[in-house]
């Protein structure tokens, strides 16, 4: 079988014979191995697995950009690719904005890999399933199990060719209780840190914890988000915040320089520390970057393109993305950096009850009232420069009264500035620990603390 | 050797592992994008994808297994692998899987294409984006995009009961937008939707939409909404315009009547349903005015094909009947478990992907108004159009949808433009709300609903047209 860094090696050599030395063309390419055992009702109803493999092709001809991919990677089926993306690029009108190829570059390791979550059977994903539904105690139970391995390379005309590979695993699962659901959620790059029992019991203690709940009125409470829920804030601020080009055409709310954020936060973008390739699209190579220091937002991602048009002194930081012409430079793997650990511990402590960990339960401890909120759900950007979001609670909204939760609260829906939230005197505590989260089979990861924060605001039942 | 041997192969190879059923779908899929920013080309992209799915079913549990590789030889290990994750699934098993029972179709079908949207040369569709997004510019967008999409798919479908199917899907679709940048705010608007229209036609529909025409228009609104009123506050009378509707139907009626979140399979990711299948038949989903179709027979409609992924014929029926609720979307095995007799709604968005219970045309039938004729019935309410945000709960109930572009309507006129309009409200308590539905309707194209683990990106069609409301709260606000 051909080693992905051949494979990218070919399409180069092709695009040299098909449109000579002046072209510059950059190929990345990726075998994954992937499979996902998803169940609901308590059974296992979907499980499925795919071996997959592609190719991708930028190409600068004459002052013009074009770009493709294909899972067709025959001889053949290489040659059409060049062929086709050549002929597209010949068709394109000059890009005076091309901020061309990466040189060559040494990369920061290779990526987390572990042997034996790459030979993941169905059946251990299936026993896993199978010890999360019995730990639900009889409650409904729904969610995946879900492990892969990915090797890729990239390679260009400028003569860099790198290669990495990385495992990845992540569970995610509800117990459903009396109408309520509870839920627990961990990812790693190794299979064996996830617990089907762990979050089978987690998850259904939350969902007991959840039934008859009450009816609060709309309006702004203070909150604790558990990290399943700070992931979302996360995902918002890396997609329309941290991203080089919305900063770019001033659809960002990013002022670099400028104490944005509470002094509490501090934002990394580490695709090393969780499952990711040693490089982006372009092939630079990953390294961790700061977004926000000590509430200081002191830089945004960028590919080259962002980088380019940025201005003098702005380079790639290595968050280019396929189709980046169009979407951006998105940090992808962003991590609230969590308040130093007393003990050390990587991980908080089980703690039985709605608040699943040790480290939310400090949190919680401090507020006389306020709400616990599990997951921010189908949130949808009101403004992008401003950062108003719309969205609503799901798996569990709790009232605190003195430092403890006193009663389970119906879903709201909220519409909140994510960046107001965080701004400085807003943050009233960060947890100790991360959990790492990821999004269904896309290669963005959110490592989360939870977060007390002073103010949210609610707009209305959700219940009507 | 042919797609059909290779997906014959599979499907044996998976009986002799022990299956007893399985499928095979093999598809070969081009998509071609390009996206041009004020007056220039942004990108141009050429994927290309092809590979064999394979599905098995062994005792109660199901597996599929898919590899890019169409060989014999990576066909019937697809299929073997497929029969050994479904007896993996008997690990945790659950009630009996059944197949409601379809005619094992032989034949093919095509899509409606005039222009073949492949054929027509680069420098051709980059031309009209240009111009088009050029012309937005010169007169006020800060960015002035434009897009188009196509996509040609075809598919070969095996199954052990005798299925042989082929299908040449043709879909493409174009759109422009206009953004200004405001002071602490930036304002959008789109034509002809937000992502633009798109059916299961030729380029013809990307040459009737006439981009261009349009630009001027769209790039002056979004300057003028910079600096308009913002919406009021309160509880109104709403009229939506068309392209809002169509995403007011495939949230809070298309979602709704998947049955597979009803019967619970999407609880833990996509969210279930509001509705109880014991109701079917009986429940008052909306006014009398609501008739819902679930039609994948609509020619150029984004949701319409010959045959679903488990082989089922395109066939159109009810969703809500005079306001009642009187159908689902279902697939073979859904159907079978709710005691339904009829399938046809299982898709799947590439050859890796397993099917499921996707909307194909979820529309509503038009009534007997204009949009003029509503405007000027209403004394006091609040007009608006395109979609700019949507958000709705797990169950599909509670909703916040925000438009590009509202209207005061004061005294049967239209009056201000209004800024940042939105508005929300419970699913069957808005829908009961409709009091006058127009006869202007278009068939919609949503070629982004989201859906399924591993996600799946489905091309739903929803036929809408204007609609008024009654005691609509509009105007929330962060």
């Amino acid at each position: 079988m051909t080693s992905p860094l051949d494979l990218a090696g070919q399409v180069v050599e092709l695009v040299r014979q098909v449109a000579g030395s002046g072209a510059e063309a950059e190929v990345g390419t990726e075998r994954a191995d992937l499979a996902l055992t998803r169940f609901a009702n308590s059974f296992i109803h979907q499980n499925m697995g795919e071996a997959a493999t592609s190719v991708r092709l930028r190409l600068h001809l004459d002052g013009r950009t074009a770009s493709g991919s294909s899972t067709v990677v025959s001889s053949a089926g290489l040659r059409d690719l060049v062929e086709r993306t050549v002929e597209a690029a010949r068709h394109c009108p000059p890009d005076p904005g091309w901020p061309g190829l990466t040189p060559p570059t040494e990369l920061n390791g290779t990526g987390n890999w572990d042997e034996s979550t790459a030979a993941a059977s169905d059946d251990q994903r299936a026993e896993r399933v199978r010890e999360f539904v019995e730990t639900a105690g009889g409650l409904e139970a729904a969610g995946y199990c879900r492990t892969g391995h990915r090797e890729g390379a990239f390679a260009n005309t400028a003569g860099h060719a790198v290669t990495g590979r990385h495992t990845e695993a992540a569970m995610d699962g509800i117990a459903r209780c009396g109408g309520a659901d509870g839920v627990a959620r961990l990812s790693s790059f190794r299979l064996a840190d996830l617990a089907g029992g762990v979050l089978g019991a987690r998850a259904s203690v939350k969902a007991r914890a959840g039934v008859a709940p009450v009816e609060l009125p709309p309006g702004r409470y203070e909150v604790v988000l558990e990290p399943t829920a700070v992931a979302d804030l996360l995902q918002n601020l890396a997609t329309y915040g941290f991203n080089g080009k919305a900063y770019n055409e001033q659809r960002s709310f990013a002022v670099p320089g400028a104490e944005q954020f509470d002094r509490a936060v501090t934002l990394v973008d580490d695709a090393l520390a969780g499952p990711a390739l040693p490089f982006d699209a372009e092939g630079t190579a990953r390294v961790p970057v700061a977004l926000v220091e000590h509430g200081v937002t002191t830089s945004v991602a960028h590919d080259r393109r962002t980088a380019a048009e940025a201005g003098a002194g702005v380079t790639s930081t290595g968050h280019a993305v396929p189709g980046g012409a169009a979407t951006g430079a998105v940090p992808l793997h962003l991590r609230l950096v969590p308040a130093p650990s007393r003990n050390g511990l990587t991980r908080a402590g089980e703690v039985s009850g709605p608040i699943v960990d040790s480290d939310t339960a400090a949190l919680v401890a401090q507020v006389r009232r306020g709400l616990l909120v599990t997951d921010l759900w189908y949130t949808r950007v009101l403004d992008p420069r401003s950062l108003v979001v719309t969205g609503l609670t799901r798996n569990g909204v709790w009232l605190i009264e003195d430092g403890e939760v006193a009663a389970a609260v119906q879903n709201f829906r909220f519409t909140q500035s994510y960046p107001q939230a965080l701004a400085p005197g807003a943050v009233l505590g960060v947890g100790r620990h991360t959990a790492l989260q990821s999004q269904t089979f896309s290669n963005a990861w959110w490592s989360a603390p939870p977060l007390r924060l002073a103010s949210w605001n609610f707009t209305g039942g959700a219940s009507g | 050797m042919t797609e059909f041997d290779v997906a014959t192969a599979a499907v044996q190879a998976a009986l002799d592992a022990g299956a007893r059923y399985a499928d095979a779908r093999v598809m070969h899929r081009r998509y071609e994008s390009m996206t041009a920013r004020n007056g220039e080309i942004e990108s141009v992209t050429q994927d290309e994808s092809a590979g064999v799915g394979v599905r098995a079913l062994v005792g109660s549990g199901w597996g599929f297994y898919a590899v890019p590789d169409l060989s014999a030889t990576a066909a019937r290990t697809a299929g073997e692998r497929a029969a050994r994750i479904a007896a993996a699934s008997g690990r945790v098993a659950g009630p009996g899987s059944k197949l409601v029972p379809i005619p094992a179709s032989t034949g093919s079908w095509s899509s409606p294409c005039a222009v073949d949207p492949l054929s027509v040369p680069l420098s051709d569709k980059g031309d009209l984006l240009v111009r088009a997004t050029r012309t937005s510019q010169e007169h006020g967008a800060d960015q002035a995009e434009g897009l188009y999409q196509i996509w040609d798919t075809r598919k070969w479908f095996v199954s052990s009961e005798g299925h042989r199917i082929d299908q040449h899907i043709r879909e493409c679709g174009a759109g422009i937008s206009a953004t200004v940048i405001g002071d602490g705010e930036t304002q959008r608007r789109s034509y002809p939707s937000y992502r633009g229209q798109y059916g299961t036609q030729g380029w013809e529909l990307v040459d009737g939409l006439d981009l261009t025409a349009h630009a001027a228009r769209i790039a002056e609104e979004a300057r003028e909404l910079v600096t308009a009123p913002l919406c009021p506050a309160g509880e109104t009378t709403l009229i939506l315009g068309g392209e809002q509707m169509a995403l007011q139907i495939h949230e809070s009626v298309g979602h709704a009547i998947e049955l597979d979140r009803i019967l619970g399979w999407e609880a833990a990711f996509a969210g279930t349903s509001w509705l109880d299948l014991e109701q079917l038949g009986a429940l008052r989903y909306g006014s009398e005015l609501m008739n819902i179709t679930i039609d994948p027979t609509i020619p150029g409609a984004l949701g319409s094909f010959g045959f679903d992924d488990e082989g089922t014929p395109a066939t159109r029926r009810d969703a809500v009947r005079e306001g009642r609720w009187v159908g689902t979307l279902a697939g073979r095995d859904s159907a079978a478990i709710a005691g339904l007799d009829y399938a046809g709604s299982v898709r799947a968005d590439g050859w890796a992907r397993l099917p499921m219970v996707r909307m194909t045309n979820v529309g509503l039938e038009p009534g007997p108004h204009t949009l003029d004729e509503m405007i000027a019935a209403t004394d006091d309410g609040v007009l608006m159009d395109l979609n700019r945000s949507w958000s709705i709960d797990d169950k599909r109930l509670n909703f916040q949808f925000g438009c590009e572009i509202g209207w005061e309507i004061k005294n049967g006129r239209r009056g201000r433009m209004l800024r940042n309009p939105t508005y929300t409200g419970i699913g069957p308590l808005f829908w009961r709300s409709m009091d006058m539905l127009s006869s202007e309707t278009v068939a919609w194209g949503t070629p982004n609903c989201g859906k399924g683990q591993p996600g799946q990106i489905g091309h739903t069609g929803h036929p809408a047209a204007p609609a008024r409301f009654t005691g609509v709260r509009v105007g929330v606000r962060g």
